[in-house]
């Protein structure tokens, strides 16, 4: 209350950060820095612990000698029909699920009595372990390509169906009640309310299923070994060659990513009228 | 049939639903008659939970009454009706000029024709240079300006106009009933408005209906028998203070009535 009262100015803790040239670039790019940091960090620890002998290489090979079985590896023909082989069970099983899952999964969330019906059984389904239905399927169709297209059909079909039947079925009321009242028809409706208020989770149920197909190669394919990336695995496991189990696992790995991000970019463009959302 | 010059005819309006939680039978709206002329601004006013949102959605043809007849003029040209609804009702995937086109595009309007036609009210309602963004880009004024474009756009003989500023901050409000009764000016459309703001209804209106707490029904109908074109300043006259008392004390009996009720459902 006297003349001794002292002001502190406000020190935002942030604003000292960063001042200099490298700290504003670093803080650009923070995330791909880091982020390279931690891969080739994490995989020099791996390849130095193995030439140290500290991992065992016999077992877990080292970054080094994957590339080398994978250079060796390309230059195989049967190596490339299996990649035609588990490219065309994925492709087919997926893109099968796909045309089919969305067109039921929007009939299912609107025919509110229609999915009362087909609910029990998605529910059931969906829970249940597809891949412990694989001796069923080879019973029913044979161990050949066609067994593994079903195992990823029913994978993927699933992960897709659940979550546009959800989409559907919470569509926002308000938007239905503006519809109605400019006297939208039913087909309207659903083009300018239904589908673009569903296409978030259909994408999200898209990226779910990429997983849940490759799953579906390489179980149907070690399961039933006669062509395919995951025969690769399981030959090269009893020839004990880590490196080329995990080349051929690095391939799944690879196709998942690129596939994600692939759907990824559809999403964005689907949904360019919402506001971006910065991380933090 | 609608007799002369009527824009808006309901009578004998009951609501009743059934509560899903307590199902319990609740009466909503207890009885509705109104008229409206055609031409004339009219605002119901009345504590939340009186139903007047709900007779809003009536005369729309969204909800149906367990009782009575609602009669809307029939359009020569252009829909009987058309509804400006509360906050955040635009498409969000869609630009503000998709948006606005909307109604005509549900009435088999070519899309480039709609939004050729939808332009001029773009720019009645001062959004020319927004019609590329998305809805998300736009402030709460103008996403209600859209709004309010969107429901013209159609032609209607009756423009209802469900709580649309509520939203809105308190300065943001002042200016839109200010640009309201200026498009209002210019396109001259019946309205059917529904506010708690006792200031915003007699500023807008001809005249103000009073409704009763839940159950609703008419306990007054004032006729605003202040000059036209009107100014924000009106608001600070002896004159519209003098509306102002009147119909709050109507409200606030209502208020006390139910001993603090009313605010438990809207």
């Amino acid at each position: 209350m006297t003349a001794t009262a002292t002001m502190r100015p406000v020190r935002n803790p942030d604003a000292r950060r960063h001042r200099t040239r490298p700290g504003r670039w670093f803080r650009r790019h923070e995330r791909v820095v880091l982020g390279s940091v931690g891969v080739i960090g994490l995989l020099l620890i791996w390849e130095i612990g193995s030439r140290m002998g500290l991992i065992e290489d016999f077992f877990f090979s080292r970054p080094t000698s994957i590339v080398a079985a994978g250079i060796k590896e390309v230059q195989i023909p049967r190596f490339w029909n299996d990649v035609r082989v588990s490219g065309f069970e994925f492709a087919t099983g997926y893109i099968g699920a796909v045309v089919l899952a969305i067109p039921i999964g929007l009939i299912f969330g609107w025919y509110r009595r229609v999915s009362y019906m087909a609910d029990p059984w998605l529910n059931l389904l969906n829970s249940l372990p597809r891949v412990a239905l694989l001796p069923l399927i080879a019973l029913w169709i044979g161990i050949g390509i066609e067994s593994k297209i079903a195992v990823v059909f029913l994978g993927a079909f699933f992960s897709v169906v659940i979550p546009t039947v959800q989409g559907v079925r919470t569509v926002d009321r308000r938007f239905l009640d503006v519809a109605h009242s400019f006297g939208a028809s039913q087909r309207r409706l659903f083009t300018s309310v239904v589908l673009p208020g569903t296409v978030p989770f259909v994408v999200t149920g898209l990226r779910l299923g990429i997983g849940r197909g490759l799953i579906g190669v390489v179980v149907g394919e070690l399961y039933a070994q006669t062509d395919g990336l995951g025969v690769i695995i399981s030959r090269a496991s009893s020839n004990l060659q880590p490196d080329r189990m995990f080349f051929a696992i690095l391939i799944f790995t690879f196709t998942g990513i690129v596939g994600v991000e692939s759907l990824r970019r559809v999403e964005r463009y689907f949904q360019r009228w919402r506001p971006v959302r910065e991380e933090r | 049939m609608l007799t002369g010059g009527l824009a808006l005819s309901a009578k004998e309006i009951r609501m009743e639903y059934r509560d899903r939680q307590t199902r319990q039978e609740l009466v909503a709206i207890e009885r509705m008659d109104l008229d409206i002329p055609e031409g004339q601004f009219v605002t119901i006013v009345g504590p939340s939970g009186c139903g007047k949102s709900t007779f809003a959605k009536i005369v729309n043809g969204l909800l149906p009454a367990t009782h009575g007849t609602v009669e809307v003029r029939k359009a020569a040209n252009g829909r009987d009706h058309a509804m400006v609804f509360q906050d955040s009702s635009l498409f969000p995937w869609y630009s503000v000029l998709s948006n606005v086109a909307y109604g005509l595009v549900c009435q088999g309007v070519s899309k480039k024709e709609a939004q050729e036609r939808a332009m001029p009210l773009i720019r009645l309602v001062g959004l020319d240079g927004f019609e590329q963004k998305y809805p998300y880009q736009l402030s709460g004024g103008m996403q209600q300006r859209a709004n309010l474009a969107r429901a013209l756009t159609v032609d209607p003989e009756l423009l209802i106009m469900d709580e649309p500023f509520a939203a809105l901050d308190a300065q943001t409000r002042e200016l839109m009933q200010a640009e309201l009764l200026r498009i209002w000016n210019a396109s001259n459309k019946t309205v059917l408005f529904i506010t708690h703001q006792i200031d915003e209804a007699i500023f807008l209106s001809d005249r103000v209906v009073v409704m009763s707490a839940r159950p609703g029904r008419i306990i007054a109908d004032i006729a605003i028998d202040l000059p036209r074109p009107r100014e924000l300043r009106v608001k600070r006259t002896p004159e519209f203070v003098a509306y102002e008392e009147k119909i709050w004390n109507l409200i606030s009996i209502q208020l006390t009535s139910v001993g603090g009720r009313t605010g438990e459902a809207a």
